[in-house]
């Protein structure tokens, strides 16, 4: 089991806790000029990092409050612990090298600097709007 | 139980009538109950009110102002008189108070606290019925939940006069120690009969003599 440090209550059992799912998602500027496939993949999609992973993390049985934390994939190591609404550290982040097939390259969905990446499923000739660069405010809330 | 005069009113018969969400364990409890090592009870129908406000706030001053305080951190309790704060969260708080503080026998705790909130950001909402509280007393107490709670209780760590919420026995509680060994539990009242009976298997040990 998971020890997490919850930044308010400290130290507690992962039971405790919900999970978020990954972080660093915004919230598409003009969802209404998406077309379905990138909503889709806006509301669907999520990175399967192997190493350091931005993720969300609920403390449901005692604050209450929503966290984000940098966790390793494979060891489970709790890299860092950082409140909701600021940007993933770096430091933290270029911590591991892995080996493995997974590309540990920082892309758009783990650095909250874009929509989740299209790139590799997307239909050309069906994007009308670029997707949104910024989260609006309290939407990674 | 059984009224033996007429209610006045119907509204005092109501009261009468209310059954708390442990009221099926009461024999259980008194026979489960180990004298001098470990004792559990339900404390029927406190007054709690659940408070949301920013300490900071003007709101937030003017509740403080008749709560006694609203608790900083974590595990930290405040209060004035009977009424306790619990911190259950940064903006969030769970009053606790006799059941004679309930509007329904008169008190004016809960009309006291949505005045001073007024019209500011946060919430007073009647959580009387939400929860029921259990108190585990005696020099065994500890070790009773030790068995379903991951949190250090040991006395060096867990001073009295803290509250923490967490799990006790797989159920989310508030435990709240409010002396050297005697602890109060807060659980929702559907979990209140499974918790019950949790404890009372727990502490059956306790009641056979110690092997040396």
């Amino acid at each position: 089991m998971l020890l997490i440090s919850c930044p308010n209550c400290g130290s507690r059992d992962e039971t405790e806790f919900h999970y978020g799912g990954q972080a660093h998602v915004p919230y598409p500027e003009n969802p209404n000029e998406l077309t379905d496939r990138q909503w889709a993949e806006y509301l669907f999609y999520r990175d399967n990092t192997k190493g350091a992973f931005a993720e969300r993390w609920l403390h449901s049985t005692g604050c209450r409050q929503w966290f984000n934390m940098l966790r390793d994939t494979v060891t489970y190591d709790i890299q860092a612990i950082y409140p909701m609404g600021t940007p993933r550290p770096d430091a933290a982040g270029q911590l591991t090298v892995e080996t493995g097939t997974a590309s540990l390259a920082p892309d758009s969905t783990t650095t909250g600097t874009a929509a989740p990446s299209t790139s590799g499923t997307s239909i050309s000739g069906t994007s009308t709007t670029p997707a949104s660069t910024t989260a609006p405010e309290g939407a990674t809330k | 139980m059984a009224e033996t005069a007429a209610p006045a009113t119907s509204y005092e018969k109501n009261l009468s009538l209310r059954v708390s969400p442990a009221a099926q364990l009461r024999a259980d409890f008194e026979t489960g109950s180990v004298r001098g090592v470990v004792e559990i009870s339900e404390v029927a129908f406190l007054t709690m009110v659940g408070l949301r406000v920013n300490r900071d706030s003007d709101a937030g001053q003017r509740v403080a102002a008749v709560t006694g305080g609203l608790p900083a951190t974590c595990g930290s309790v405040t209060g004035t008189g009977d009424s306790s704060v619990l911190w259950l969260g940064p903006e969030e708080f769970l009053v606790v108070a006799p059941r004679e503080a309930h509007e329904s026998l008169g008190g004016g705790l809960i009309q006291a606290l949505r005045e001073a909130l007024g019209d500011g950001a946060g919430q007073v909402v009647d959580l009387s019925a939400n929860r029921t509280t259990f108190e585990l007393t005696g020099p065994r107490a500890r070790a009773v939940l030790e068995k379903g709670c991951s949190l250090d209780l040991h006395p060096r760590v867990l001073k009295a006069g803290t509250a923490l919420s967490t799990e006790v026995g797989n159920i989310p509680v508030v435990l709240w120690k409010t002396g050297e060994e005697t602890f109060r539990l807060f659980p929702r009242a559907s979990f209140a009969d499974f918790l019950g009976r949790w404890l009372l298997d727990a502490m059956r040990e306790y009641a056979s003599p110690e092997v040396p």
